[in-house]
């Protein structure tokens, strides 16, 4: 049982702020991963939580107790480091053991509990290799089980996988999904990796410059971005955009108009803003349907070849590039003339301040 | 063509790197040598390189009970001051590395700056001072004033050590419920282990070697070595043979630490400057 | 200091805490360095300006300036002045120019290089007290010594070199104690040298000797100024080879700023005149620690 609450949690190193007042709540078992551009302070969050950043205001609580003042060992939680930071002059039972023997765990507990991990995590015939002598895989599983045999409340990861390559991190990837529904604690969880945070979380809390751009479930925040921020940051990919005039709307949907003339009717209901405002489009390449070219509306321009997909980038006559997702099988060439179809449930619209308009319905998966 | 002008400065460089290595090691070869003469041979001219070997000075200066109780002071004097000084910069140090501030790079500059207030302009202070807390003379003063003139610089040597150790190591033992205290001593300490070792091996040689306030806070009964071997420069010492013998006992030690521990001693001596 | 705590934000208190745990462990080393650096300067100054003399008690009283004005207007001063600067700055340019050359030489291959460097570094581990004995009598002996053999052997007189060129001397022997630590301190630093960015150069069309003055020496400036910055701290007090081999003499010839002080106040017991000379001592080293600490720190990233 682990509950988390951030109330308007605020950093400032020196003069600079980094972390903006962050407001959020994790519930018992939850699998929160933070995401964010690079230098947006989702590390700093989460060492502020784990008590290795001083918090300069705001209060963090863990079942509902304030632990701003408790030394990090005292909170109840355990840190996977990106680095995995391992004991080097210690062997792996050692690593794990120290934080139990800390604690004040009798021996025999001790042995057991370090057993059963080293089990779970096919780390029996490591036991007695020191870090040094194990593989990238092998050092995080360490990491992993340090932080397990502590029988932690929460626990923290920061991008625990972006040292492994790529197949080690897809099957890393699983391996910790499982163990989450496993051991079923609360975990909040740093990642840079798009297919991280939409296969893992729960929530998905996605920051910009210290401050929440929006909170959701993955499908939320794929389906319904809150503004143009998190609908370029999630979903690769990228949504293509572009401008367009904003006509009229209701309660049933807003009408646009592209640069080519074209009307839309999008079933999303506009804020309080003037017809004739210019106002964005988005669209995610999965949804732009191609046609073959019935006039000179657009060139195919590249193809990338992915197998199952095939990615094609047209140009538009106004010269905007868009990317549009196929199957397979397209035979289209470079060249090519085509010309796009938009189907309107699938477009977003992003009023002048960067806020999407209202959906009239919500996706299923995304309630 | 080119292999042959390779080949050719090849061999020169050989002989110039031999010819003065071989020239800076003579004088202490030649003292060793001049260490297994007897007083005769030792001064015989021409300098003889060959004659047969005797014990007869090593014999004399272990006959001479004083021989014992220089080193025993030097040794005394060595280590304690090293101990001293460990225990006052470790902390110091980790305080530097992992809990900087904006005054850290500012405490360590005045540090080191104060290594440079040179030891005569305090000479007379120093002494009377050691004189009227009965320190003057006595393996602790001396012991102190080492600790003291050796701590910025082994400060400096342990905050270039320590700042290798990666932060999150040490993070992973507060995560673990160390506190700073357990933090220090069993997941810092262990893993800068050898550049401490390699900071207390350079203190050791520097308090081994001090001449200054060897020579000058001591008389008969804390004197170190080098203040015994100092006494063979009166003319009435001068006996090349048992000199020789008394400088080699003198300096073995830690010439062959020094030997052992070139590449440590280094890394740690270049301030971090040199990767 | 309570200025900054003032102009910044409001801190937790953890955050106040985990300042006076690092205040907490750095305050020993600090507070012990700062009466070891003040107390005695103090006093220092204190008895510059005083008449003391350990041997004869009726001299006392306020002295003024007085002692600073014996002492600048005494020739002996102003030649030891001189010869600290003489050995100081000869010293530092036989190592540091040495120094520099022999890393080159020993950073090339060659047979039993590892068993040359450390014949090499060797006499830095020596104690001052023995090199200078040494030196003296085995080697520079004018009857007994190698070097006096050597000349005999090849048809010359032997010179009694402490006698005839005595602080020339003594620099000869504390360059040859400290070359081999500018070479160990700069044979690491060339050895750090990306080979890549030599073979670069190679390629431009670089010769060794524009290899040497464009890649390697501002390679080695940071550890240079090293070596410069902690020779400078020992050669200003060279003291111990002075008093073995010469005692300051003959005369004054080979007297430094660290002998006279110690001949002053530990021979003829003079404190005030020789407070005196360990004030102007600290004034001449601050000068010079001001000009190395700062291009040190310029040189250390901390
Ligand atoms: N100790 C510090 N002192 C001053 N600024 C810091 C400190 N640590 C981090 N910062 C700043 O805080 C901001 C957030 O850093 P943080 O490490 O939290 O980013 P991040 O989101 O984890 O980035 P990344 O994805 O690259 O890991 C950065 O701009 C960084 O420069
Ligand atoms: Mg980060």
């Amino acid at each position: 049982m682990a509950t988390l609450e951030l109330k308007s949690l605020r950093k400032t190193y020196l003069t600079e702020e980094i972390i903006k007042g962050i407001s959020l709540s994790i519930e018992d078992r939850e699998f929160v991963v933070f995401v964010g551009p690079s230098g947006c302070g989702k590390s700093t969050l989460l060492r502020m939580i784990a008590g290795l950043e001083d918090i300069t205001s705001g209060d963090l609580l863990i079942d509902g107790q304030r632990v701003n003042d408790v030394e990090p060992g005292k909170r109840g939680l355990a840190m996977v480091f990106q680095s995995y930071a391992l004991y080097p002059h210690m062997d792996v039972y050692k690593n794990m053991e120290f934080g139990l023997k800390l604690a004040g765990v009798p021996e025999k507990e001790r042995s057991e509990k370090i057993q059963h991990v080293a089990a779970t995590l096919q780390l029996e015939p490591y036991l007695h290799h020191k870090p040094g002598q194990l593989s990238g895989g092998q050092r995080q599983r360490v990491a992993i089980g340090r932080a397990i045999v502590r029988n932690p409340k929460v626990f923290l990861f920061d991008e625990p996988l972006s040292n492994l390559d790529a197949a080690l991190r897809g099957q890393m990837r699983v391996e910790l999904s499982a163990l989450h529904r496993k051991l079923n604690a609360t975990t909040i969880y740093v990642t840079h990796d798009q297919v991280e945070a939409m296969t893992m979380a729960d929530k998905i809390v996605v920051l910009q410059k210290g401050v929440v751009e929006q909170i959701g479930s993955p499908l939320e925040l794929y389906h319904h971005p809150r503004n143009l921020f998190v609908a370029k940051f999630i979903g690769s990919p990228p949504m293509n955009f572009f401008s367009a005039i904003f006509q009229n709307g209701g309660h049933d949907g807003s009408s646009v108009q592209l640069r080519d003339g074209t009307l839309l009717h999008v079933p999303v209901s506009p804020p309080d803003i003037l017809p004739g405002t210019k106002i964005t489009v988005g669209i995610r390449p999965e949804h732009v349907e191609l046609a073959p070219a019935s006039d000179d509306s657009g060139v195919v321009e590249v193809i990338e070849r992915l197998g199952a997909i095939t990615l094609v980038h047209v140009r538009c006559a106004d010269g905007q590039i868009i990317v549009v997702q196929t199957d397979g099988f397209t035979t289209l060439e470079v060249d090519t003339p085509v010309s796009l179809k938009l189907p309107p449930q699938h477009c977003h619209l992003f009023a002048p301040d960067g806020l999407a308009f209202e959906a009239c319905r919500r996706h299923p998966l995304a309630a | 063509m080119a292999i042959k002008t390779k080949r050719s400065t090849k061999i020169a460089v050989t002989c110039l790197g031999w010819g003065i290595a071989l020239w800076l090691f003579f004088p202490i070869f030649w003292m060793i040598l001049t260490g297994f003469k007897s007083e005769v041979q030792a001064v015989s001219t021409p300098p003889k390189l060959i004659f047969a070997p005797t014990l007869s000075s090593y014999a004399e200066v272990f006959e001479r009970a004083s021989y014992w109780h220089f080193t025993f002071n030097t040794v005394i004097i060595s280590v304690g001051a090293t101990v001293g000084a460990l225990l006052l910069a470790i902390p110091a140090a980790y305080s530097m590395a992992f809990m900087p501030s904006k005054r850290t790079r500012g405490t360590l500059l005045w540090m080191l700056s104060t290594r440079m207030l040179p030891p005569v302009g305090v000479l007379v202070p120093i002494y009377l001072l050691a004189r009227s807390t009965h320190l003057l003379d006595t393996c602790t003063g001396l012991a102190i004033v080492n600790m003291l003139t050796n701590l910025p610089i082994i400060v400096w040597m342990l905050f270039t050590f320590f700042r290798e150790v990666p932060a999150p190591i040490l993070e992973a033992g507060r995560m673990d419920g160390a506190t700073r205290w357990q933090e220090m001593t069993m997941v810092l300490l262990p893993l800068a282990l050898p550049g401490i070792a390699s900071t207390a091996l350079l203190s050791l040689i520097l308090c081994w070697n001090e001449a200054f306030w060897s020579l000058n806070l001591t008389s008969s009964n804390a004197a170190p070595l080098t203040a015994f071997i100092a006494s063979f420069s009166s003319p009435e010492g001068l006996f090349f043979g048992k000199l020789s013998a008394a400088s080699t006992l003198a300096v073995a030690p830690i010439l062959v630490l020094g030997w052992i521990s070139q590449k440590q001693l280094v890394r740690g001596l270049t301030f971090g400057a040199v990767k | 200091m309570q200025a900054v705590l003032e102009h910044s934000a409001p801190k937790g208190a953890s955050e106040r805490k985990g300042k006076r745990t690092g205040l907490l462990l750095l305050s020993p080393a600090v507070l012990i360095l700062l009466v070891w650096s003040l107390v005695p300067l103090a006093m220092t100054l204190w008895y510059s300006l005083i008449n003391y003399n350990l041997i004869d008690p009726t001299l006392h009283g306020f002295a003024g300036f007085s002692n600073y004005w014996y002492l600048l207007t005494d020739p002996d001063f102003l030649y030891s002045l001189l010869h600290t600067v003489i050995l100081v700055v000869g010293v530092l340019i036989i190592s540091v120019g040495g120094g520099t050359l022999l890393a080159i030489l020993y950073d090339q291959e060659f047979f039993g290089r590892g068993i040359a460097r450390v014949l090499v570094i060797s006499p830095f581990f020596v104690m001052p007290t023995v090199s200078a004995l040494l030196w003296k009598n085995l080697m520079l002996h004018p009857i007994y010594g190698v070097y006096s053999a050597m000349m005999r052997a090849v048809g010359l007189t032997p010179i009694d070199w402490l006698a005839r060129f005595p602080l020339l001397t003594v620099m000869m022997i504390v360059s040859w104690e400290w070359l081999p630590f500018a070479v160990l301190i700069l044979l690491t630093a060339v050895q750090s040298l990306d080979s890549e960015q030599k073979e670069a150069a190679r390629m431009d069309g670089a010769g060794p000797i524009a290899q040497f003055r464009h890649i390697i020496l501002p390679h080695l400036s940071r550890a240079i100024s090293v070596v410069v910055m902690i020779e400078t701290i020992y050669l200003l007090t060279i003291f111990a080879e002075i008093s073995v081999t010469t005692a300051g003499g003959p005369g004054v010839a080979s007297t430094n700023l660290a002998y006279l002080i110690y001949s002053r106040a530990l021979l003829q017991f003079d404190v005030g005149g020789a407070s005196a000379g360990g004030v102007l001592a600290i004034i001449i080293a601050n000068v010079a620690a001001m000009f190395l600490v700062r291009s040190v720190a310029r040189n250390l990233e901390v």
